[in-house]
């Protein structure tokens, strides 16, 4: 009798652990489907929730941000000549949308646009990627730390902050 | 008080009192003892005492070893299933080129959790499990040293167990081998928490693997029988012995490995990143260090299966005992000389290599000499041809074909060719499934009776045995010929093009025969369990001690304590001293003697059960799974196991004056 | 895609010598176990039957132990014996196999990717140096010294026909020499778990005649080949423009990529990721549209283009001899 509710109870508590772990930890590999396309709030708002959960795609999108020489701009999110990442600054705005306009279309003051360049699957990882820069995605799908020389705090490890808007004036917003 | 206690000393010390206290008094209860007859009211207290109550705190509690010891084993045998069932999915993967039956994410996470099951969750636990149910039996004694200890172990077991395998249903299982490298099992490469339940298992089954290790290391040399010299020692307990001394020297590397990467992972240190001053060999060396004696944690128990087996299927006494005993320590000291065979394709300098390829060649010396030594028992003896000596017999057979592919593997050179091929599938298969699982089924046929009371079928034995043979040898001899073929391992598919499509589709329909002969091992279990002959005392003949007690045994194993004169104490004479009493029947007792000449030396009071150990364990489950989500877990989730282990060890002041009140009668 | 890919069927004097090796412990052991497995037999078949009710033979027959001694004692050193034959026959083979005379080499860089091979020629000299994927060429008779390292996990270097293996460990570099003795096309495998596509990263080796590749060398030297025809032209623009710029290089264009295989003579290579398809016109346009298909979890994206695009693409790069 007793074993019978231990397996019951067994099988509970698994069948809810199931339900956490699958947007984090599924690998989907992109396929040619059409991509969301901006402003269409069901596949975009999806494609949000998921990337940003998804442990798979944020590492892509790290390794994206490497590949693409993002560093070069930004500097492992400190920022030198592009604006710094890793504060609550934004000055386009923090949502992953705004952040996929950003790098799709460009923006004034010299960030290039790369939707012609770069697939969208990749730039809604890229974005991401670039909240949990912030530490505005969950913890525990953020990335580690990279098998290389370390140049800054590991996204899995910084503490939540609440990104704020700033007002673009002449000279871009700077960050505090 | 009574009169007589006004002759003490008014010391007023505890230990007085409780002596105070143990005096006969006039006319009141007289304390019974063990050595009466099976019949009797005192052997009725023992059992009493022994057995444990119903209840569902009972059973979390329960610390007797053949509970204990049977837990690991059915829950082994569980594990061994689920992993088969994983290995038959990869062989039909893989029975036709380019198939979709399963993907490459789905297929790195079977071959992952099929390796890691069947080495962490079953073929270590399942050895440890018949020691632990064996080792008090063929000692003599009544239970292990570490009662409490290894109830925890069976707890952190089955619960690491069970969130891999939940892990694993809710697509979090560990994707990066069995043997998990760095980089790819790092901190970059190994996304998601995948690899974090790899190193959470690891822990769990480290813990568990060494706190049994401890307890059986320490029950041999203190709990044997008086007279159980340890030349009169029989060699399974020898292989018990040697495997637990070599699990205490490497488990904990394997813990300490796991834990490296993970504070990788969880920490950002730098320990396997290169960039940094880390070295991704590192990963290796320490996992190897293990990993090899590992496989011999496997082997060696297996080793002391055929040498009990033998004797009774013989009919006459080992030959050459004291060489299979010199063989057996050596085979545990060399192993651990080994390791750097894994790594025979990395820029290891190569004058080490060669030192390992000679290492590798000379361990085989020992093992062809218990070989040896058992063909000559074999060829001197008088057969009993019944199931468990098939399965032996088998076991020559396969574990020789996978020794011999293992010389061959341990040459540098022909290694660089054959290393993660096919071919090393092949070996490790023949030489765990030949030299472990032959000998365990040799030894469920050989032990069934003694444990349930019931006799397996030896009809359903044979077909279970000639199904098996032709099965592991239709699944496993093609693999060799795909290695060479040029097929690496660890692949989801494979190309038509390259001709591997017919040699792995004879892999699967073996895979098939031994699915049926394991169906028809579980119907043969099921059925014998009910409807099975009774066994005797001693079904098969055998001469050492576990078969003197009735089948299944009494809940104290031996009513009185067997004194012993010989190796083989059923088929001597005894001497003039035959058994030990007067222990206690009202509290659980046993007795402890010196190590090497085994006289008597001093009462022993077992642990009573307790939930401490279970609670113990679902503490270190929840301080292991916090800190895989958290870096603050880690040092905050320390606070639940120290509670509960401070409340485990805290001693019962009225257990404590029970039992000194038994040590100090005259 | 196709290429001998056999341990026993070596091409060069690093695989024969393995393969003589592999020969000898054949025999040995099959020796070995034929006649334990004889002797066991012959054990099991005379020895008189008994029940679990025969009484034990509990007193050694001195006799029959001194006799069961030696022969137990006779097959341990026999067994002995043996091993240490073999012993020295895997030391001679490590040595023959570490000896190889290296004069004249061919020098090559290989780095291994998920999950593709990059191949560097002569990396030291920037003059006749450039870089290929996948697939190399190297001279009859002429030893090749390879610089093995990795950029992310461990990889393996496995051609079974010419060598055995070298891993490729990240933050080390290792070396790996060999020879092919006969022309022919060789075929590799990586041999260390890597990751999603393991199974997928084929390496094909091609031994040429010194004269082939000698004019081998000169065609990979130059930059990529010019369009020829309007479609060619159309697929380099798109080329240029889309994704692809962003990861592979194509010599003398835009496309400085340097995080995907180089594609300056993918045309003259006989198979496309890593081994994975054959290089037809059909297979690149459906590569490139769709990669996860057929290597799902490499890093290549699908490419969004219409038909006619992707026909053009793959035209051009075909022409990339």
């Amino acid at each position: 009798m007793t074993s019978v509710w231990r397996s019951a109870l067994t099988i509970v508590v698994f069948a809810l652990s199931t339900l956490a772990a699958c947007e984090r930890e599924s690998r989907d590999f992109p396929r040619p489907a059409p991509g969301a396309e901006v402003g269409d709030p069901q596949t975009a708002a999806a494609m949000i929730a998921r990337d940003e959960r998804n442990a798979y795609a944020l590492a892509t999108g790290k390794k994206l941000w490497n590949w693409y020489n993002c560093n070069g701009c930004h500097a492992n999110g400190g920022g030198a000549s592009g604006p710094a990442l890793m504060d609550d600054v934004w000055i386009y705005g923090g949502d992953a949308t705004s952040i996929f306009q950003t790098i799709s279309q460009g923006r004034p003051n010299g960030m290039p646009a790369f939707g012609d360049r770069i697939p969208t699957d990749q730039i809604w990882a890229l974005a991401a990627y670039v909240r949990s820069m912030a530490a505005l995605a969950p913890q525990d799908a953020a990335p580690n730390r990279d098998d290389a020389f370390l140049t800054r705090v590991p996204e899995s490890f910084m503490d939540a902050q609440k990104p704020e808007t700033a007002k673009p004036s002449s000279g871009g917003g700077r960050p505090r | 008080m009574t009169a007589a206690s006004g002759a003490f000393p008014s010391d007023a010390g505890s230990r007085t009192r409780a002596r105070e206290r143990s005096q006969p008094k006039k006319g009141g209860r007289q304390r019974l003892r063990d050595g009466a007859g099976a019949g009797s009211r005192a052997a009725a207290e023992l059992e009493r005492t022994w057995t444990d109550k119903p209840g569902v705190i009972s059973f979390l509690s329960a610390n007797g070893h053949k509970t204990i010891g049977l837990r690991f084993i059915v829950t082994a045998l569980c594990f061994f299933g689920a992993a088969g069932v994983m290995g038959g999915l990869m062989r039909h993967q893989l029975a036709t080129a380019n198939s979709h039956l399963v993907g490459p994410d789905f297929y790195n996470q079977l071959f992952t959790m099929h390796g890691t099951t069947m080495m962490f969750l079953f073929a270590v636990p399942v050895m440890q499990g018949f020691a632990l149910y064996l080792v008090p039996l063929m000692i003599g004694t009544r239970n292990t040293a570490f009662p409490r200890m290894t109830a925890c172990a069976y707890w952190l077991y089955v619960i690491g167990g069970l969130l891999l395998f939940g892990a694993f249903l809710s697509n979090t299982g560990p994707d990066a081998g069995w043997f998990a490298y760095v980089p790819l099992a790092g901190p970059q490469y190994g996304i998601g928490k995948r690899v974090d339940v790899w190193n959470m298992l690891v822990t769990y089954s480290e813990a568990t693997g060494l706190m049994v290790a401890v307890d059986i290391t320490t029950t041999i040399l203190k709990l044997r029988a008086p007279g159980m010299t340890l030349r009169h020692m029989p060699l399974f307990l020898w292989a018990s012995l040697v495997t637990s001394v070599m699990i205490i020297f490497a488990m904990p590397m394997v813990m300490l490995a796991a834990n490296l990467v993970q504070f990788d992972r969880m920490l950002g240190t730098h320990f396997f990143n290169p960039a940094e001053g880390g070295d991704a060999l590192l990963w290796q060396h320490l996992f190897w260090f293990f990993g090899h004696p590992e496989v011999y944690f496997i082997f060696i128990p297996a080793l002391g299966f055929i040498s009990a087996v033998i004797p009774t299927f013989a009919r006459r006494p080992m030959f050459g005992h004291d060489a299979i005993v010199l063989s057996l320590i050596a085979t545990g000291f060399l192993s651990f000389g080994l390791w750097v065979h894994h790594m025979f394709a990395t820029n290891v300098p190569e004058l080490g290599k060669s030192f390992f390829t000679a290492m590798s060649f000379m361990i085989a010396i020992p093992t062809a000499l218990q070989l040896f030594c058992w063909i000559a028992t074999i060829a001197s003896g008088r057969l009993v041809m019944k199931t468990p000596l098939l399965f032996v017999l088998g076991f020559f057979f396969i574990l020789l074909i996978g020794g011999l592919t293992g010389i061959m593997l341990g040459s540098v050179p022909l290694d660089l060719q054959v290393h993660d091929t096919y071919f090393v599938v092949a070996h490790l298969h023949y030489v765990l499934i030949g030299g472990a699982v032959f000998p365990l089924f040799a030894a469920i046929f050989y032990w069934f009776p003694k444990v349930t009371g019931r006799v397996l079928s030896d009809r359903l034995g044979k077909w279970q045995f000639w199904l098996f043979f032709i099965g592991v040898n239709l699944t496993f001899f093609p693999l060799h010929i795909l290695g060479l073929a040029g097929m690496p391992r660890r692949i989801y598919t494979y190309a038509p093009e390259t001709g591997w499509g017919f040699l792995s589709f004879l892999s699967a329909a073996g895979q098939v025969i031994n699915d049926l002969s394991m169906l028809l091992f579980a119907f043969n279990v099921a059925r014998s369990l009910f409807k099975g002959e009774r066994a005797p005392a001693d079904p098969w003949g055998g001469g050492t001690l576990e078969w003197s007690v009735s089948s299944p045994p009494p809940a104290c194993n031996f009513f009185a304590l067997p004194v012993v004169s010989s190796r083989e104490p059923l088929w001597t004479p005894p001497g003039n001293v035959t058994h030990v009493s007067g222990l206690s029947a009202e509290i659980r007792e046993g007795l402890t003697t010196t190590v090497i000449d085994a006289l008597p030396d001093t009462r022993y009071a077992y642990p009573a059960p307790e939930i401490w150990p279970f609670v113990a364990s679902l503490a270190v489950t929840a301080w292991l799974v916090w800190s895989i989500w958290s870096v603050r877990g880690f040092a905050w989730g320390l606070i639940l196991p120290a509670i509960a282990f401070f409340a485990w060890y805290w001693p019962d002041k009225k257990e404590s004056i029970e039992e000194i009140s038994w040590e100090t009668e005259p | 895609m196709n290429g001998i890919h056999d341990i026993r069927l070596p091409a060069g004097p690093q695989a024969a010598a393995l393969f003589d090796l592999w020969t000898l412990m054949l025999i040995t052991c099959t020796g070995v176990f034929v006649a334990i497995i004889v002797v066991l037999a012959v054990a099991v078949w005379r020895a008189p039957r008994a029940t679990a009710k025969t009484l034990p033979d509990a007193d050694a027959h001195p006799r029959k132990e001194t006799m069961l001694k030696r022969s137990v004692g006779f097959a341990v050193a026999t067994s002995a014996v043996l091993l240490f034959v073999l012993l020295f026959a895997s030391f001679i083979a490590d040595r023959a196999i570490a000896t190889l005379p290296l004069d004249d080499a061919v020098h090559i860089d290989l780095i291994g990717h998920q999950f593709w091979w990059e191949a560097r020629y002569d990396p030291s000299d920037p003059a006749r140096s450039f870089a290929t994927a996948n697939e190399m060429h190297v001279p009859v008779g002429r030893p090749v010294l390879m610089t093995l390292r990795a950029d992310d996990v461990i990889h393996s270097f496995w051609v079974p026909s010419l060598a055995g293996k070298k891993d490729l460990i990240p933050g080390r570099t290792s070396t790996i020499a060999f020879r092919a003795d006969r022309a022919g096309i060789y075929r590799g495998q990586c041999a260390e778990f890597c990751g999603y596509q393991h199974a997928h990263m084929a390496l094909i080796v091609v031994a040429d005649a010194p004269a082939d590749y000698e004019r081998w060398l000169v065609v990979q030297r130059q930059p990529a080949r010019e369009p020829s025809t309007a479609q060619e032209r159309r697929g380099r623009d798109l080329v240029e423009r889309a994704s692809c710029a962003m990861c592979h290089t194509i010599s003398g264009t835009a496309a400085r990529g340097r995080r995907a295989p180089d594609l300056s003579h993918v045309g003259s290579r006989s198979s496309l990721a890593a081994g994975t398809l054959e290089n037809t016109a059909a297979s690149r346009a459906h590569w490139i549209a769709d990669p996860q298909s057929y290597k799902p979890g490499v890093d290549m994206p699908p490419l969004a283009a219409a038909p006619a695009d992707l026909v053009a693409i793959s035209a051009y790069l075909g022409a990339l001899q």
